[in-house]
């Protein structure tokens, strides 16, 4: 893999330390704009990392476009957005990707980003027409469980609500997926969503800052049920061989997760940038997804979904609020849930 | 004061150490932003309460270990000591799943209760929130108390026992003084580093009733993009921090021992029941501290031989970041403790602020400041240097303040009637004397360097992911079993670099 920039990297940082800090970015500024056009995306960590979509991508992109393609990864979803904001037009940035509709309404908002000109992807379970930004996957939030661990799943929010599973979350106010299950109990129950939290709350063992923790915490034993994804098995049985992780479908619906790219209006390579929106929608960027993001691809590559996808269950209704009503609900919603689970 | 030669560099190093902690602050207040909402009470209360109770139980608990291990011998003694600096240097993330191993639903210490009949008990709540910090700080205000008593000198505790002072009179008349200049300022550390805990105090809170000061500051940055907001709650913890610098300031008396004649020998060792008490104290902190970095070492084992050479990469440029970074601290501890032992209180808020102020505010007003003049991208090294220099200055000071300043009170005389010039007095005063706080420092902020995660994200250029990034990274993309492996290769680089630095200064005191 491409470790060779990693290595250069410290010896050109720390040169300009010692002479002039100027001169330095001056000199590495001049190397990297020298003949091949650079095309810079704004991403979040996991998509840029070795395990992620980012090399794959990478590599061909740059087969297609004579330029060279560079992801930054800016932590999560919701640093990915406060990274734009506090870059504003200033930004090196030509292409924004990994919002999710959790946060595209404040993302349009700081009217940072351009209209990508392109028609909607053909795969999403519900239509698609913004103008501002174009999904390049989507999965359903769901809870995950160990089939060796729990048996029978319950069948509902309602019924977990109900019962006396231990799960793990994740807090809205840091973490999308947290954002997403906040956002999924208000879109299924509404005015009655705080009597599900007081329901939930003697279920929920902790509230984790992220993902990652809530996922760790379960897999080591500390719950029986994940905040996750319905997608979420496949790792295991593809990339682990593992059958035993499952998602519960819930009768209420499952609330989606559609993460989408934009391109930022004070691109320098504005062509560069709409060659670049047009590749996410094509098979050699959409097949990479499944095994890399572990999330459904927008569209459907040729070559179709990896072997084990098929196993994964597909909830009858998606639930997903309009990029509008998710941000005029979240704070409510927040302090709605707090109220509920500190009681 | 005879011949300072440069009088005027410890106040512009102090006020240019403000000026970079304030100065993002007042980036970002100046930035448009909602209007000031309500204080939220319930997390300040609770933010408060956690950092009170870690401090006291952290330093409470630390008082009777320290003491053991400085009047008894025995082997192992000195790698009992130098362990008590591993939990602290453990990244949170790595920290909470190794108490988890032992603590949580289904860990050791809920399986031996199972097995003798005794219901289960939930690690999650205040209580494990302040195990949690007491895990992590209780060995480090340990190590501070322990170089309180090692610094007493021998011939006070002969001229006790020759006077016949009894364990009471020794204690009321020798070590009391001692912990009254060591324990404000361990409790005050301690209290500032809990103040802005939020993965912690989160994840074993229990949820969102451990809601701190920090999470409504990460919910400002990252959700509302209200900068002004993050910036008055990071302003909000820099109150509480000078309240607390205040209160062990006004705690703190400097024990008035004398020179010694640098003999070893620590207290006096009671037999009898005081043994057997030792034993039990030292037993069991060794236990509490060692069995959740045993879990974690099981974990991650398996996976070191096959991990990513990604993570390879990345552990080499984590080291890289971690030298300068701790060379910095060093330099600045001691400047700054041996002007604050001259006399002056300009240094002790400088070198304390930094703990104060959330990384994610300094980060991200250090990104608004420096973006007009340079792409903040092409500084992610620098800045993570300086930014973990900072962090690990408060502690670095804390631990050379004390006998900074009874060096000066006890040699500035002689030292002066000497004639001795300023490089003579650092050549064969100083670093000979203070090398034992000096190595120990530098270890902790050696390591310390090796595991901050907090700005790196915001100035990452896409090549330069540190070992604690890429533990994150990898458990992002499922692959827990890496990320535990990558996690235990993190946690023996920063211990080895710990191990080398304090092992220095020891070897190096007289």
């Amino acid at each position: 893999m491409d470790t060779s920039p990693s290595h250069l990297r410290p010896l050109h940082l720390e040169m300009p330390m010692k002479t002039s800090l100027a001169a330095g970015f001056a000199l590495i500024a001049t190397m990297a704009s020298a003949e091949t056009p650079v095309l810079t995306v704004l991403t979040y960590d996991s998509f840029v990392s070795e395990w992620g979509p980012g090399p794959v991508i990478e590599k061909a992109f740059e087969a297609t476009c004579a330029c060279d393609l560079v992801l930054i990864g800016a932590g999560d979803g919701a640093a990915l957005l406060a990274r734009v904001q506090l870059e504003g037009a200033a930004t090196n940035a030509d292409v924004v990707l990994g919002l999710d509709t959790s946060l595209t309404a404040q993302a349009a908002a700081t009217g940072l980003f351009a209209p990508h000109g392109l028609s909607g992807p053909s795969d999403l379970p519900l239509a698609w027409d913004d103008p501002l930004f174009i999904p390049y996957d989507w999965g359903w939030f769901a809870f995950v469980y160990d089939t060796t661990r729990l048996a029978t799943p319950p069948d509902s929010l309602a019924a977990l609500a109900a019962s006396d599973i231990p799960i793990v979350i994740q807090d809205p106010r840091s973490s999308t997926p947290g954002l997403g299950l906040l956002l999924w109990v208000e879109a299924a129950y509404g005015d009655k969503a705080p009597q599900i939290w007081a329901d939930l709350a003697d279920n929920i063992v902790t509230v984790t800052p992220g993902w990652s923790e809530a996922y760790g915490l379960f897999l080591e034993g500390e719950a029986d049920m994940v905040l996750s994804y319905t997608t979420s098995p496949a790792y295991h049985l593809i990339a682990e061989n593992d059958a035993t992780k499952a998602a519960a479908l819930f009768t209420e619906g499952h609330y989606l997760q559609i993460e989408v790219a934009g391109k930022l209006a004070a691109t320098d390579a504005p062509a560069l940038a709409d060659q670049f929106l047009t590749f996410v929608g094509s098979d050699a960027f959409q097949s990479a997804i499944p095994t890399t993001n572990w999330m459904y691809p927008a569209h459907t590559p040729a070559t179709g979904l990896p072997p084990g996808f098929d196993t994964l269950p597909k909830p009858a209704t998606s639930l997903l609020m309009s990029p509008s009503e998710a941000e005029a609900a979240r704070l409510p919603a927040i302090d709605r849930w707090r109220a509920a689970l500190s009681r | 004061m005879a011949r300072r030669p440069f009088p005027l560099i410890v106040p512009a190093l102090s006020l240019a150490l403000l000026a970079l902690v304030l100065g993002p602050v007042a980036v970002l207040l100046a930035q448009p932003g909602a209007a000031a909402a309500a204080p939220d009470w319930a997390a300040l209360r609770f933010t408060v309460l956690q950092a009170t109770l870690s401090a006291l139980a952290s330093v409470t608990l630390a008082i009777p270990l320290a003491r053991a291990l400085a009047r008894r011998r025995f082997p192992g003694r000195a790698a009992v000591i130098t362990t008590l600096g591993a939990p602290f240097l453990l990244p949170v993330i790595v920290a909470v799943l190794g108490l988890l191993a032992v603590f949580g639903r289904t860990g050791w210490a809920n399986q031996v209760l199972e097995a003798i009949g005794l219901p289960p008990v939930s690690i999650y709540g205040l209580h494990g929130v302040v195990l949690a910090h007491v895990f992590l700080n209780m060995p480090l205000a340990t190590r501070m108390i322990l170089s309180g008593w090692q610094a007493i000198p021998a011939e006070r505790f002969r001229l006790a026992s020759s006077l016949g002072f009894g364990p009471a009179d020794t204690l009321r008349h020798i070590e009391a003084p001692m912990l009254r200049a060591v324990l404000p300022g361990a409790a005050l550390v301690i209290f500032t580093v809990c103040l802005s805990s939020f993965a912690i105090a989160l994840t074993l809170g229990g949820g969102p009733g451990a809601t701190t000061v920090e999470l409504a500051i990460y919910q400002s940055l990252r959700f509302q993009f209200d900068l002004p907001a993050a910036a008055r709650l990071a302003l909000l913890q820099c109150a509480l921090c000078a309240v607390a610098f205040l209160a062990a300031t006004r705690l703190a008396m400097p024990p008035a021992f004398g020179p010694g004649l640098d003999r070893t020998g620590g207290p006096p060792a009671p037999g009898g029941w005081h043994r057997v008490a030792d034993a039990t104290v030292i037993g069991a902190s060794l236990t509490f501290i060692l069995a959740p970095l045993a879990a974690i070492i099981l974990r991650g084992l398996p996976g070191l031989t096959s991990l990513p050479p990604e993570v390879w990469t990345a552990a080499a440029r984590s080291l890289a970041t971690a030298l300068p970074a701790t060379i910095l601290t060093t330099t600045l501890a001691l400047t700054l403790a041996l002007a604050h032992a001259r006399g002056s209180r300009l240094p002790a808020i400088a070198a304390t602020l930094p703990l104060a102020v959330s990384s994610l505010v300094l980060g991200t007003g250090l990104f608004l400041a420096l973006r007009p003049f340079v792409p903040p991208t092409s500084l992610a090294l620098p800045v993570t240097i300086a930014v973990n220099a900072l962090a690990a200055l408060p502690f670095a000071f804390r631990i050379l303040a004390p006998q900074a300043k009874s060096l000066h009170d006890d040699y500035h005389r002689l030292a002066t009637s000497l004639n001795l010039s300023p490089a003579a007095r650092l050549r064969w005063l100083i670093l000979p004397r203070l090398a034992r706080p000096t190595g120990f420092a530098a270890g902790l902020a050696a390591a310390l360097a090796m595991g901050d995660l907090g700005v790196i994200a915001l100035f990452a250029d896409g090549h330069s992911a540190t070992l604690p990034l890429t533990i994150h990274r990898l458990m992002g993309a499922y692959r827990m079993d890496d990320a535990a492996a990558a996690a235990l290769l993190l946690v023996t680089l920063s211990f080895a670099l710990f191990w080398a630095f304090d092992t220095m200064g020891r070897h190096a005191a007289p």
